[in-house]
């Protein structure tokens, strides 16, 4: 039952990441596109642990954890570049 | 007891996969930047926050190992989302002049707290270097 979970799991996860990813191609605005890469950051995340329960291991999960705080170390940088036209001031 | 938290975190998985797709899928098909915020912000943190979860109570109950990771992941992805979706917003209002007209009224004595100016800060200066 949770094998069958999980390629459920895997299939939406991946029509996700498809959505997102015409949003990070096609989006007017460049925070469209800020926003999109932060939505693709957290269906990684979930593919990843996804297959952490699919192949029975917690291995998976420290990347997971950093790819949690790379992406939003991303989206603030993102945001405050976008604003300031600077990161660091 | 196994059957039922099997289903329990099949549901889990599910339900968490079903929310990310619908966050996702609200990304590409509204109209307008601020609706757009809208699903990724919310239908996702949901949806991810299910499926950690549910591995958690796989690796817990099923596997009997434990690893904090699933439970950090989740708090830290509760805590980053509504910031990083509160920094997005403030930047496009604040970069887009058509947006601005747009706002609707507060309804109170004070304006939207992003447009306002900053009040001058009282800055203190350092006290002069004596000179002996």
């Amino acid at each position: 039952m949770i094998a069958f979970a999980c390629i459920f799991a895997f299939a939406l996860l991946s029509l996700a990441c498809l959505l997102a990813g015409y949003r990070l191609v096609a989006g007017p605005d460049p925070l469209d596109r800020v926003l999109a890469l932060d939505t693709l950051v957290v269906n990684a995340i979930g593919i990843i642990v996804a297959m952490g329960i699919w192949y029975g291991t917690t291995l998976y999960f420290e990347m997971a954890l950093l790819f949690a705080m790379v992406g939003f170390l991303t989206t603030v940088s993102f945001c405050k570049f976008f604003l300031r036209g600077n990161v660091i001031e | 007891m196994t059957f039922v938290l099997e289903a329990l975190v099949a549901l889990l998985i599910v339900v968490g996969a079903v929310f990310t797709f619908i966050g996702s899928l609200g990304l590409a098909i509204l109209p307008d930047m601020m609706r757009r915020l809208h699903a990724p912000t919310k239908a996702t943190t949901l949806g991810i926050g299910a499926l950690l979860i549910g591995s958690l109570l796989y690796f817990v109950g099923l596997k009997g190992e434990f690893t904090a990771h699933e439970a950090l992941i989740t708090l830290f992805l509760f805590i980053t989302a509504p910031v990083s979706g509160m920094m997005i917003a403030k930047a496009f209002i604040l970069r887009e002049k058509g947006v601005r007209r747009e706002l609707p009224p507060t309804g109170g004595d004070t304006g939207w707290a992003t447009l306002d100016p900053a009040k001058p800060t009282p800055t203190r200066l350092p006290a002069p270097i004596e000179k002996s």
